[in-house]
Parts: C-alpha cells; structure tokens; sequence
C-alpha cells in the first residue's frame, strides 16, 4: 500500500495546466466573458489536486478531439458546494 | 425594450395566518352561495367582494367590471387548528428532531454551534437532516423523555412507547403538534434548512382557510337555469358546514368524543379541498359519483395548469387531414383541398396600389366556388379594428357590394388562399427540424393534402392513413422566414449526418435503376414521353442512327436532367466489391462515371439519387446550390415514375417460383443441413463434443446447430438467387436498394430459416420440448425452431407456431425501443433547448456562459459537413482528375 494513484500519469486524463492573470485577462477579453461564465471545476476534483491548483484558478485544459484534432477548454476553480 | 434582470434569489415560504387576514377582504360564515332570487348572500362564498363573475356587475371591492377584477380572497376562522396535507413530510421531520418539551433540536450545544457555523455559507442548505438526530432518546437541553412519532397516512400523528412492556400509543391532536412546532427555535431551524422569517413551521398547521375568489372557481348556468357550481365551491361549503356545527357543539360543551370526530370530519373535508388524490383518504365525490376536481387536481398532470395550460397552446389559422401521394407535384409544392384553402386566410393591407384588386376579391366573397376561380375573402377589417363577416350567396345577408364600395386605404381584407402561398407542413412527432417544413400550395380537389413522396423520408410520413398539420404565417416576417429557412429546398440536407435527406425512395429507385441499367436504346417519342416533364429545350445528338431512324441511349436520356459540368465517379448499390474491380467492364454496370453532366457508365441507384445517401444531390448542392438540387429531385423524380411505368413493374406469387431443379437442391441441401445437425447431436450425446474455449459442451452445441442452419438457409438463398435474375421484380428492388433484401427473397423463394428469441433457438415450452408434437429431450432442428419451408411453400402448423414466436418478440422489441429512445431523446432537446452558436463562434447559454468554445470544437456547421468531415477531399479530387482515388 502507500501508492496512491497518480491521476497526471493515466492515459485518459488530459493536460492540465494553472494559467497566470495575464492568460486568464486575454481569455476573458478575447471572448468578451465575465469569471462566471466560464466552465466550472470543482476544488476536489482529482485532476485540481493533483495540479494544486486552488478555488480562483482557471485551468487550461488540452485535449484530443475527434473533430479538431486537438482541442483546448478553460475551466474555473470552484468550490463544491454543501449537499 | 427594457434591459433583462438577473433573478439574485427567491424565497421560498409559507403563508402565516395573519398574512392571510391582510389579503382577504370578506370573513365567510354562511355556507350558502346564493338566495331564491339568485342574488349572492353577504358573507356568504359568493360574497360580491370576493369579486364578480356576472357581466355588467361592478365589483365591491375594486369598482371593477368581469373580467378586469381579478377577484379577492376571503377567509374562514376555523374552530380548530388542522393539518395541511402538503406539508405532512415536513411536520413529521421535525416532531421527530425537535424536543417534545422544549422544542431544541435533539443535539448536543456543541453540534449546534458547528452546523450554525456552516449556515453562514450561502449554499448549504438542509445540513441535519432526520438521520443525524434519531437516535437520541433524552433532550440534551432540558432532559426530557423523547418518544417515537409515528405517522399514519394521510393526516394523522401519534407518539408512541412501552409502558410495563406494553406497546401504547396515543394520538396528537392538530392543536398539539401546532404548540410543539412553535416551540422550536427560529435558530435551530436554521439548521434544518427553513428560514423562520418566511416560513414558520407552525404555519404548516391551519388555523385560518384562505378562501379563493369567485374568478377562480365561477359558477355556470346550465341551460334550465339552474346554476352550477364549481368543484372548488362545493368542497368549500362543506368545510364551512362543518365548521359552523364544530363551533357551535363546541360552545355548547358537547363531550369530548363528538368533538374529535367532528375535528376529524373538518381534517377530512380540508384534506380533500387541497389534494382529492391522497392515499389513505377516500377522494371526495360530487352526487353522481364523479371524484371532485380540487386544487392539487388542477396543477397536476397532462391537462394540469402547467403541462396542459403554460407549456401546451392551442393555435388559429391551422388545419389538419389526412395526407396522400402526388408525383406531379414538385416537392416544395404541398396540394391543398379547396374546403381548407376557402376557410383559411391571410391578412393583406389595403393600399392606393392593389385597392382595385382587393375589392374584385372582396366580391369574391367567402365561398370560392371551383379551384379555377379567384381567391374570396371571409373578413374585411376597418382602420378602427372592426371586423365585417363577408357574406355571398344571394340572400339578405349578402354584403360583398357593399363591403367593396366601402373598402379604401387603411383598411385589411383576410384574403383565402391561393396557389403560391407559403405555408408551414408538420407531421408529429417532431423530432427533428425537419419536421416541420415550408410549402407552396397548389388548389386541388378532393380533401387530403398531397405531398410528393420524395419529402416522405424528412417528415417520416407515408400513406397508410398519416394525418399532418398545416400552418398559415399571418405577418410579411413569419412568411420571410419560412420561406428563407423552413422551405424544403433550404433543407434538403440534414444536419443530423451532412447529406441529402430528401430524395428518391421505393419506385423513384426501383425506376431509374431500370431506365439507367447496362446499355438500351429509346426513339425519339419514347424520349420525349420519359422527358415530358423535364424542362429541356433540345435533345443533345442522337447516340447512333440505324436505318435512317435516330437512337437515344438510357444514359442519355438520364443525363439529360443533370446539371452541366458534374463530375463524379463512384461505386453504386449494387456494388459487390469484387475483389478487383473492372471499373467501366463491370458486368453488373455499377461503376457509375458521370463526366461534365453526362452518364458514361454505371447504373443510377440508391446510392445515386436515394434519400439518406444521394450522392449525385449531396454533389449538386455542393457545386450548383440548392436551387438546382431541388429541380434535379423534380426532374429524376418524374423521370423515374415515367421510366418504371414505360419499362413496366410488377411481382405476383409466381415470381417466387423456382424450378424442379432448384427446389431438388435446396431439399438436398436441407435435408443435408439436418442430418449434420443430427450428427453433431449424436457427438454431444456420446460426450465427445469438444467444447470451445469459456463455453460448456451445450452451449458449443447450440452454437454450431445454429451455424450450421443459418449457413443452410443462406445456400437456399444463393440457389434461389442464380435462378431469379434481374428479370425478376423482388432482386430489381433489392439489387438497386428500392426496397427488401436478398434475405427477403430468400425467405420467400427458398426457406425461412432459424426462428430465435433472445438470439438463441426457441427452447421455451413444455417440460423438455417446445410442443407436444416432438419427443422429449430432441434437440433436432424443427423441434425449436427451424422452419424448412418457404413463404411460397406454406409452412406447417408446429413451424407456424415458432415463426409466431419470434414474430411477437420483434412486435415487442420495437415496441419498447420507441418509447424509451422518445423519452431519451425528450431529455437530451430539455437539455439543449436554449443553446445557441454565437458570433464569436462560441456556444452559449442565455445567459453567456460558455458550454464549448468552438462549436463542436472544429466549428464545422454538420449540415454543410460532408457526411461528418468538414471538406470532402476524395470527392473534390475524384470530380477534378475525373478518376477514381
């Protein structure tokens, strides 16, 4: 025991990456949004953790897709709520 | 317009006694609706102020007349608190997690103090719930004995425990729970999920009846006289009565017993007055027996406030009938019946331009009487918005002349319709855009609408008896835009899979495979008879010339109706994928060639011009628009009626027959498939079957019968097919993918084959044996299932039953798959509805946020995707080096 599954190492888990104020203003700016219309992820998602990324954060996430090839989605950090 | 609000919160609460004194304006004792002389008794349920009903009346409260008094509420005093069946499940909650005696939820201080903690977060609600608390059977606050509240449907509580070992149990009154609920803290209810400003739980426990205005429940006047009163009105009498003999044995001093059932009666008679269909209560009964409409019945279900009143409308200017098939109509076209075109009508202003033209219809009046004559018109409308009823015929009603004389700029005239106007078609269930798609109509006789069959596939129409709907646009947009976006022109392709959804289907295939196939020669008159229809001005050069007498070939003449400058090359239906292909000398000719418009070789089939594939429409679209497209499905439609009409087409019972010959082999091959069968059942039994690898011997055996049946029947199958060539009718339709299958053939000419359920040989039945005709244990073929004869042969009574068998398991399999993929497919558009693909290429919902940031994440629109892929590069390339790649 004490090997905990690394969620970054399987196949099927895309890459993630934390993106810096600057990213995130272009993002915002470049497709004229406000935080909340964002995509949403929660702060326990495995992949989140396993990023140490916290509640604030937008990920930008990169991964294979069946029409464009490669495909990229932005998601903010959120914190589950109760129930 | 005005900017639209974001809704920041709502709350959700109960509605105090005291809230509901505010609102009512009238106290109601009397349970009486109205006197002798018809007029309503004061303080009685018809009370004036409640509102008024009665046209001409003004009502007491507002001053208003019926109609925009939108009634007032009134209110009883009941004479004892009573439970409100809504609310029931919560009450039960908390008498179970509140102290009997002081009210305190049944939690240490300590837990209190964490859960209150949470409270301050916004979004969790609800954090103690029953479980949490259960449990404890001594209040940590004040030390009381807790009891178990056991709760009996639909209205009653009781507290129960043992006492010298004995279980008792003793009842709470309405009164007891009010005065426990309203001990409990407004704190402690925070915890639990309910704000004691809007809802204090006490409120769940009536001591006060709201009392609805008349508007709501409004009496009728039947056609003695008598009036009627509503479902709602009568429940309330009753409370009333009740209510009155309650209060009046209570002052009385009447003994406890007469009391609680009286108290029982009133919790009765409110029970029903808000839900009818409680479980554990009889529902209350109108006089003849019928179950009374009360709130609850009102908001739910199909005919419900919601689904039936909000969600559900009812449209003007519709029609609906029965539809029938009219090749000679174009598919944009829609033939409507005269009956429909002289009662539906568009609005058409009154200008200085057409005042001349409006006034010979409006002489027209509202009965066109043959399909030739011009349109009529039903209403003429005044600038003041007065509408006149045109009257013809040549009684005193008659007012056309002076209807048009009267008719001047500024006013509108409802013209009835004619030939050329646009209206909406629909077939439900709509599933897909589709479903509903634009028309130009056509006057014609009879009373069905007429459709071209090649717009069947879109709306999943034929003509066993298929009603559909017609719709009339009433404004200059709503004609804009159905016919800009909804005509069938505009929706040839589909979006579900990027390729032409309408097309050739049945005989339009069936035909032009027959006119397209290998090499024939037509004359000039039996040209021009297949072209008739087409709009072609000259024949291109006569293919040869024999004796002095000129020679089209069938592939001239189909090219006949293709755009110049269309290049394709591809494989037909009837493609067998040779191994190697012999391209132009393919024996079958379906190595289609079509260079700069013109039919080099191969033969015209499903995948040519049917609906769903339609490879020479998806190429037109592509390369000529749309426009063209649909003239091309006009033209090879019409084409091909003519063609398998001029060719002939038909199949009888004796185009199944095979010769003695055949029907030798395939009994060989059969007899032949039975005994190997008998054999591999002779191994199973001597235990020297080899089973295969994670199957039991059994299992390896059904496997193999199965096999070695199926391939049997594909050998008939075969024998059949050398036999029937294309001479026969059943192999044209299954060849050039009109209709039916091989296997159909098969089936008809040489044997059934195996009948299944669940995909395994019939074993269901008696005790060892499907029937009593078989010995016990035989596994042989036609003891489960295996049917030798044909459709033609006739099939014998044991093989009669087992074909039932696997028959009613197809029945009930589509059966299930419709309803469950509806309801799939009901959830999927719920969840889609409101997203749209924005400017910026993003898809949204209304409120802006983001659900993908490309549209599929290619931002390929599917409908001009071809067949998926956002650029058709084999076709480009094949139509440009005019070669197969």
């Amino acid at each position: 025991m004490g090997t905990r599954l690394n969620v970054l190492m399987h196949d099927m888990v895309p890459k993630h990456q934390i993106m810096d104020v600057e990213e995130v203003h272009t993002l915002l700016t470049d497709y004229n949004l406000i935080m909340e219309q964002l995509l949403k992820i929660y702060h326990d998602d495995p992949i989140v953790k396993a990023i140490d990324a916290v509640p604030g954060n937008v990920i930008r996430i990169t991964r294979k897709s069946h029409t464009a090839g490669e495909a990229e989605a932005f998601r903010l950090v959120v914190r589950r709520p109760k129930k | 317009m005005p900017s639209p609000k974001r809704i920041g919160k709502l709350d959700f609460g109960l509605l105090s006694p005291k809230d509901v004194r505010k609102m009512s304006v009238c106290k109601v004792i009397w349970p009486d609706t109205y006197d002798d002389d018809g007029f309503p008794y004061s303080k009685g349920l018809m009370d004036p102020s409640l509102g008024v009903i009665d046209p001409g009346l003004r009502c007491k409260t507002c001053g208003q007349k019926s109609g925009d008094c939108p009634g007032h509420f009134g209110h009883i005093d009941l004479a004892k608190p009573v439970i409100h069946v809504g609310y029931t499940r919560l009450i039960r909650k908390l008498l179970r997690v509140s102290c009997r005696a002081c009210g305190r939820l049944l939690l240490e201080p300590q837990e209190i103090e964490k859960f209150s903690a949470l409270g301050d977060d916004p979004f969790s609600a609800d954090v103690v719930s029953e479980k949490d608390i259960k449990k404890e059977r001594v209040c940590p606050h004040c030390s009381e004995q807790q009891l178990k509240v056991n709760f009996e449907k639909p209205t009653t509580f009781m507290e129960a425990w043992t006492e010298d070992g004995r279980k008792t149990e003793h009842k709470l009154t309405p009164a007891d729970i009010r005065a426990r609920l309203e001990r409990i803290p407004d704190d402690d209810l925070k915890i639990l999920g309910i704000d004691a400003t809007v809802a204090r739980p006490e409120w769940t426990i009536l001591t006060v009846l709201s009392v609805p205005p008349v508007t709501m429940r409004p009496s009728i006047i039947l056609e003695n006289g008598q009036r009627s009163e509503d479902d709602l009105t009568h429940k309330l009498v009753d409370i009333i009565r009740i209510n009155q003999r309650f209060k009046e044995n209570q002052d009385a001093g009447a003994p406890q017993l007469i009391i609680e059932d009286l108290w029982e009666l009133l919790q009765y008679h409110v029970t029903t007055y808000m839900d009818n269909e409680v479980a554990g209560c009889p529902p209350a009964r109108h006089r003849s027996g019928r179950p009374l409409k009360t709130l609850s019945q009102r908001l739910k279900g199909k005919d419900g406030r919601f689904r039936g009143s909000l969600s559900g409308k009812r449209v003007n200017f519709s029609a609906r009938t029965v539809i029938s098939p009219d090749p000679n109509l174009s598919v944009s076209e829609l033939g409507i019946p005269l009956a429909i075109a002289n009662e539906m009508s568009i609005p058409v202003r009154v200008t200085k331009e057409n005042v001349e033209e409006i006034r010979s219809i409006v002489m027209v009046g509202p009965e066109r009487p043959t399909l030739r004559d011009p349109c009529g018109a039903n209403y003429a409308i005044r600038p003041d918005n007065r509408r006149l009823r045109l009257h013809g015929g040549s009684g005193l009603l008659d007012n056309r002349e002076m209807v048009a004389s009267m008719i001047e700029p500024g006013w509108t005239v409802d013209r009835q319709l004619r030939d050329g106007d646009i209206v909406l078609f629909n077939r439900q269930p709509s599933l897909h855009r589709m479903s509903i798609m634009s028309h130009r109509i056509k006057l014609m006789g009879d009373k069905t609408f007429r459709l071209n069959p090649a717009v069947c596939p879109p709306y999943n129409a034929d003509f066993d008896g298929d009603e559909m709907n017609m719709h009339v646009p009433q404004t200059e947009e709503a004609r804009a835009e159905a016919s800009l976006l909804a005509s069938v022109q505009e929706n040839i392709l589909s979006p579900r899979f990027g390729g032409p959804i309408i097309g050739g289907i049945h005989d339009h295939i069936s035909g032009i495979f027959l006119l397209t196939h290998e090499l024939r020669w037509f004359t000039k008159p039996e040209v021009l008879y297949l072209l008739r229809h087409a709009d072609i001005e000259f024949l291109p050069k006569a293919g040869k010339v024999e004796d002095g007498i000129s020679y089209w070939s069938n592939k001239q003449v189909f090219s006949m109706i293709l755009p110049r400058g269309l290049n394709m090359v591809y494989r037909a239906t009837s493609c067998t994928n040779c191994d190697e292909c012999k391209k132009d000398l393919c024996e079958r000719d379906a190595y289609v060639r079509i260079i700069d418009g013109d039919l080099i070789s191969g033969t015209i089939d499903k995948k040519s011009v049917g609906a769903f594939e339609g490879a020479i429409m998806n190429r037109i679209i592509r390369t000529h628009g749309l426009k063209r497209a649909r003239q091309y499905i006009d033209d090879m439609t019409k084409l091909s009626i003519r063609s398998i009409m001029f060719i002939g087409f038909s199949f009888g019972i004796d185009d199944e027959d095979l010769s003695r010959t055949e029907y030798g082999q395939i009994r060989d091959l059969l007899d032949e498939a039975e005994q190997d069968v008998e054999k591999r059942i002779r191994i199973y039994n001597n235990g020297q079957l080899e089973p295969m690898p994670g199957r039991t011997a059994e299992e390896t055996l059904e496997m193999q019968i199965m096999q070695v049946l199926g391939k049997a029947r594909d050998k008939t199958g075969d024998i059949a097919g050398s036999h029937l060539g294309l001479g026969n009718s059943a192999v044209v339709m299954a060849v050039s993918g009109a209709r039916g299958s091989m296997l159909n053939l098969t089936q008809m000419a040489g044997c059934i084959g195996q009948q299944s359920v669940r995909g395994e040989r019939i074993v269901r039945g008696y005790e060892g044996r499907t029937l009593p005709h078989f010995k016990k244990y035989d596994q042989g073929a036609g003891a489960h299932g295996f049917i030798r004869n044909s459709y033609k042969s006739g099939i014998s009574p044991t093989e009669f039953f087992f074909h039932a068998i696997g028959g009613r398991e197809g029945l009930v399999d589509t059966a299930v798959r419709t309803s469950q993929s509806g309801y799939l497919q009901r959830r999927l558009i719920n969840a889609l509805q409101d997203l749209k693909v924005a400017y910026d290429g993003t898809v949204r919902t209304t409120g802006g946020r983001i659900i993908q940031f490309k549209y599929g994440e290619d931002g390929t629109d599917p409908t001009k995707s071809a067949f998926g892929d956002p650029v058709d590069v084999k076709g480009i390339v094949e139509s440009v080096l005019k070669e197969e790649i």
